[in-house]
């Protein structure tokens, strides 16, 4: 990796450690001036690495920068010397240097109870996942503000907003007692759920954003799952899910970037390793009494992993998604069910089920429709195909809907 | 939009199905369910088994099970949202209970809560 790749990359997988250890140790009090050291470390990096090439072994270069950093900000800081420093003093006799801890366990340790500190309930699900991306992801806001399809300013306020609720609350950065652990685990695996999502299915451009997002909350949910407080069944269930839609990544899209649908995957371009870790962590979530969304979905995408039709297999995917359906209800599993439905019990059947549906103002609802009546009525499949056509926002999904239309010729 | 208890009323509790048979019916009744949760109209359900089933009667008597003097039973319930009863009665009318010869579902509108349920039965 030169350092043109390399920086970008540390910065991914450093910063959320840098932040979250610095802000532990400053309290959120301080959280900006955590970004700012840590952002600092990396912009000195990018000039020092530019100049003198690249340090033996960066990371270890970042954490020794990030310290020097921090604590030249202790000993500056005005603040800390009539606030800060009589209670760091009291708590800590040793000289303060020494407290930023940059070890591997304090670091995990850190990164766990800022993911727990961040998801506070008092704090909307939107900022939760926008502060998430900020602090444990290093994205800058005009990667949040791509990621959400909105403009800086609209992001710049709503992480101003949490920030100072965190700060208004006093919201401590530890790991909550065991009963909370239950509350609060719901707001973290939807944030790193979202998250997973916003890099899935995101409508921005940027592939490489997308994998990254993806990734990220794989990183975090591994956390989760590596440590024995949080190491609970739906954790297991939502990283297997993850693992086995990330399977597809490199199959899903085509040189040009245009989205491959699931039919036309080559299945040899899916990653055997990562369906195998999904399958891995699947089995590890069948414990405990509680059916989470995560095992329904994460049982699904097992399903996926299957590309062969068979009758069992439309069966389950089908039963899943009554499930699912029923605990969580979103216009995309009611399509997808539907699709499940045609496979398992014909055509005929599912277009019934699917007129009932009625989500007029998505695209997805008038490709489903087209493709349940093509080999049925086919005038009836392009009128729907072409309704479709009409409301889809994207070049890749337009193309795509055209090949539809083409296909059924005149 | 109003919710509504889809009950299923068994005419006669005392048959008792094959496994299989079992087996399709609660493939069905998923079925049934997911079709209505896929329109974003169910609110929940449960099914009440007949085993350890009793019944409390007006003098505190207690009889093991509904199986006495009448022979119905309730199997169980959903309840969605829907506009109208007859609505309902439309989500109602997929219920495989119906294959029963006899069966029946009930639709009842469920009280808000909001002071608005004058309609109710007193007891006698």
């Amino acid at each position: 990796m030169d350092q043109q790749e390399l920086i970008p990359h540390l910065f991914r997988s450093e910063y959320r450690k840098i932040v979250s250890v610095l802000c532990r140790r400053f309290g959120f009090d301080q959280l900006e001036i955590a970004e700012d050291i840590t952002s600092e470390t990396f912009l000195t990096a990018a000039q020092t690495w530019g100049c003198k090439g690249l340090p033996e072994n960066p990371v270890a270069w970042l954490y020794g920068v990030a310290k020097n950093k921090a604590k030249n900000h202790l000993q500056r800081d005005l603040t800390f010397q009539t606030k800060v420093a009589p209670q760091v003093r009291s708590n800590f006799t040793e000289r303060y240097e020494s407290d930023i801890d940059l070890s591997p366990q304090n670091i995990s340790d850190s990164q766990l109870q800022m993911m727990f500190a961040i998801c506070h309930p008092s704090i909307p699900p939107e900022a939760q996942i926008g502060l998430s991306l900020r602090i444990l992801c290093g994205f800058g806001i005009d990667e949040i503000s791509e990621a959400f399809l909105s403009n800086r300013e609209t992001i710049n306020k709503r992480l101003y907003r949490a920030r100072e609720k965190l700060r208004t609350e006093q919201i401590k950065i530890e790991l909550p007692g065991r009963a909370e652990i239950d509350k609060r685990l719901d707001a973290v695996l939807t944030t790193i759920y979202l998250l997973f999502n916003e890099g899935y299915y995101s409508v921005s451009q940027n592939q490489v954003l997308r994998q990254d997002l993806c990734f990220e909350a794989i990183r975090l949910c591994q956390m989760l799952a590596a440590n024995k407080h949080t190491n609970k069944p739906p954790v297991n269930a939502l990283l297997a899910l993850m693992y086995f839609h990330a399977s597809r990544f490199d199959a899903r899209v085509n040189e040009t970037g245009g989205i491959i649908l699931y039919d036309d995957q080559d299945t040899s371009l899916w990653n055997a390793e990562m369906i195998f870790k999904g399958g891995y962590y699947l089995h590890r979530s069948a414990s405990g009494d509680t059916l989470s969304k995560y095992h329904l979905e994460a049982s699904i995408a097992y399903w996926s992993t299957q590309k062969t039709d068979t009758k069992e297999k439309w069966e389950s995917i089908l039963q899943l998604y009554n499930r699912y359906l029923q605990i969580a209800y979103s216009p995309v599993a009611a399509l997808n069910r539907t699709y499940a439905l045609a496979k398992a019990k014909g055509k005929q059947q599912a277009i019934v089920e699917a007129e009932k549906l009625n989500l007029t103002g998505n695209q997805f609802y008038f490709a489903l429709l087209g493709e349940l009546y093509t080999g049925i009525d086919d005038q009836k499949a392009k009128t729907n195909f072409q309704k479709a056509l009409a409301i889809s926002k994207t070049p890749a999904d337009k193309k795509i809907i055209l090949k539809k239309i083409d296909a059924l010729g005149e | 939009m109003n919710e509504y208890a889809l009950i299923m009323r068994h005419e006669d509790g005392t048959k008792i199905a094959s496994p299989e048979q079992m087996q399709i019916w609660m493939k069905q009744t998923m079925d049934w369910i997911g079709s209505i949760a896929a329109q974003n109209k169910f609110v929940s359900g449960t099914g009440l088994p007949f085993d350890d089933a009793l019944v409390v009667h007006s003098n505190n008597m207690v009889t093991n099970g509904p199986f006495g003097e009448i022979k119905e039973t309730i199997g169980g319930f959903v309840i969605v949202k829907a506009e109208s009863a007859h609505e309902a009665a439309e989500f109602a009318k997929g219920c495989p209970v119906l294959q029963g010869e006899g069966n029946t579902m009930e639709v009842r509108r469920i009280a808000k809560n909001d002071g608005t349920h004058q309609k109710f039965k007193r007891p006698l």
